[in-house]
């Protein structure tokens, strides 16, 4: 089987755009890859595409020229991103298309997400009653954590000061003021013990990701990136999962990010120990102190000391969302997943800027969770 | 005067209160035994679709909680207007499952995870005609003996 590279990523910024389709940041975002690439769109053989709000995310292609080429629409509540670059790979590595395009686009309004419980398929009254927010689902979640493994709600602070901080350095992020822990923790609750400043909010955004066969990459680039695992996994009966309205007592059962984590590293041949850089979905600040242990990275409860240490700062032993995260960047569902895999490219070549980790980063990491309970690992190298 | 009440769903819980004890209403699949909540016509462990109706204990201890402090999102939210922050959180009832439910004690300094807690009904909104809408929700142990003491 031959291996996927990826020899182009592209970043529309993520916030805001009043009057800009959806299709069109998408659009951009594709042009931005290409161009990285050194390609054409007539020479893409084959794509696949994400969107919450988008119907036909595939209209695309009337963007960007209509070459006949399959284009798929992907949805997977915010594991689409990896899930579309997965299934990009798996058409390289199958021997189907030789170079292929990732891309997600979304434009949420304002606000938490409002739907009907019955699309979830979950009963009405649970809706009604005020329970289907997946909001709740973070904050007991976190909430049991602290109690369990002695994470303090200043640790909560400072991982989302942290990404704010990153965001501040990444011309492309949505919230790039700065705030302090102490500003943090000065913010109202939202979701015990979660505050405002400590979630990230749905937005708007685009990004797109080139990939070839590993054997001709050196006609595009000197500087491939290697997809060395993809993995996902949907919720096993006992696990704790969002918008769950009962689940059965009894040992606790791993999440599906610890099951895609390790299927993701045993693919890979890679270690947790050889991660250099990683992004974490971090919905909230809560869950990227869950994810960081789910993924591998750490043992339950060594989060405390580590945050405390700065050993997830851009100079720290375990850089985490380098680019400010969700916390920073907001999350366009569609797109998110691409925009870690685009930071994750730009830490490998060298090229991130001012949020460049030191020394010479070989492994990077990205990591997704969401609703129903569905995660998606990615496991790039230079 | 006599409030006119509702439940939000049948089959939720056991109606009207006068009846019989205040139990949720779940179900228990005759081939594994894993028991749901609400009730469901398949198991989601073996796929079984024989299932019997098994009445849930009606106390449990706090795994753990969460607040609502603004309003949710409208539809599918339908409480009143004015909005009072509430709690939520998941209740262990030993050897049958993990509930969520609302809590009836807003303030998140007075729960505390492993607590005692009992069944009970809360009217969460009140539609035009003055009926109260009830739904379950779970009170800390002292305080719902607190209500039963105003109540008779």
């Amino acid at each position: 089987m031959t291996e996927a590279v990826i020899i182009g990523v592209g970043l529309h910024p993520f916030g805001r755009f009043p009057g800009k389709p959806a299709l069109d940041m998408g659009a951009d975002a594709v042009r931005l890859a290409l161009a990285d690439a050194g390609v054409n769109w007539p020479q893409i053989q084959g794509g696949y595409i994400g969107s919450y709000e988008v119907a036909n995310p595939d209209a695309i292609v009337g963007r960007l020229g209509l070459t006949g080429i399959p284009m798929r629409g992907v949805f997977n509540g915010c594991a689409t991103a990896g899930t579309a670059v997965a299934l990009a790979a798996r058409a390289i590595e199958t021997g189907e298309h030789d170079l292929t395009i990732a891309i997600g686009l979304d434009k949420h309004p304002r606000g938490a997400f409002a739907a009907d419980p019955s699309v979830a398929g979950i009963p009405s009254w649970y809706g009604q009653t005020g329970l289907f927010l997946t909001t709740h689902f973070f904050g007991m979640k976190i909430n049991r954590y602290m109690h369990e493994h002695g994470i303090s709600h200043e640790t909560l602070a400072r991982v989302a000061s942290k990404n704010f901080r990153n965001a501040a350095g990444n011309d492309k992020a949505w919230r790039r003021t700065p705030l302090s822990p102490e500003e943090v923790l000065a913010s109202p609750v939202l979701n015990y013990p979660l505050r405002q400043f400590m979630y990230c909010g749905p937005n708007e955004g685009a990004a797109a990701v080139v990939m070839c066969r590993a054997d001709q990459a050196h006609k595009y680039t000197t500087t491939p990136v290697r997809v060395r695992a993809t993995a996902l996994r949907s919720r096993r009966l006992g696990a704790f999962e969002v918008q769950s309205p009962s689940f059965p007592v009894g040992e606790p059962v791993d999440s599906p990010s610890v099951d895609a984590s390790r299927d993701a590293y045993e693919r890979a041949g890679i270690g947790p120990e050889d991660v250099d850089v990683a992004q974490l979905q971090d919905t909230d600040a809560g869950s990227e102190i869950i994810h960081m242990a789910e993924n591998g990275l750490c043992k339950d409860g060594e989060q405390e000391r580590l945050i405390a240490e700065g050993a997830t700062e851009i100079g720290g032993r375990l850089p985490v969302n380098t680019d400010g995260g969700l916390l920073g960047n907001g999350e366009p569902i569609g797109a998110s997943g691409l925009r870690q895999i685009h930071e994750i490219v730009l830490q490998l070549r060298g090229t991130a800027g001012t949020r460049q980790i030191p020394g010479t980063p070989r492994v990077g990491y990205t990591h997704l969770y969401g609703a129903p309970g569905a995660s998606a690992v990615t496991i790039l190298s230079t | 005067m006599t409030t006119a009440q509702r439940p939000v769903a049948e089959g939720l819980f056991t109606w009207p209160p006068a009846a019989a004890p205040l139990r949720l209403i779940g179900s228990e699949c005759r081939v594994c035994g894993l028991v749901s909540f609400p009730a469901a016509a398949t198991c989601v462990r073996c796929a079984s679709d024989d299932s019997k109706e098994r009445l849930l204990a009606d106390r449990g201890t706090l795994w753990t909680y969460t607040t609502q402090d603004f309003r949710p999102p409208s539809p599918p939210y339908d409480g009143p207007e004015t909005f009072e922050p509430y709690s939520v959180g998941y209740i262990e009832l030993p050897g049958e499952l993990l509930v969520e439910a609302r809590l009836t004690e807003p303030d998140p300094d007075k729960l505390r995870i492993g607590q005692d807690m009992r069944l009970t009904l809360v009217p969460y909104t009140v539609q035009d005609d003055g009926t109260e809408v009830m739904t379950f929700a779970f009170a800390p142990v002292e305080e719902s003996t607190e209500i039963e003491e105003e109540a008779s």
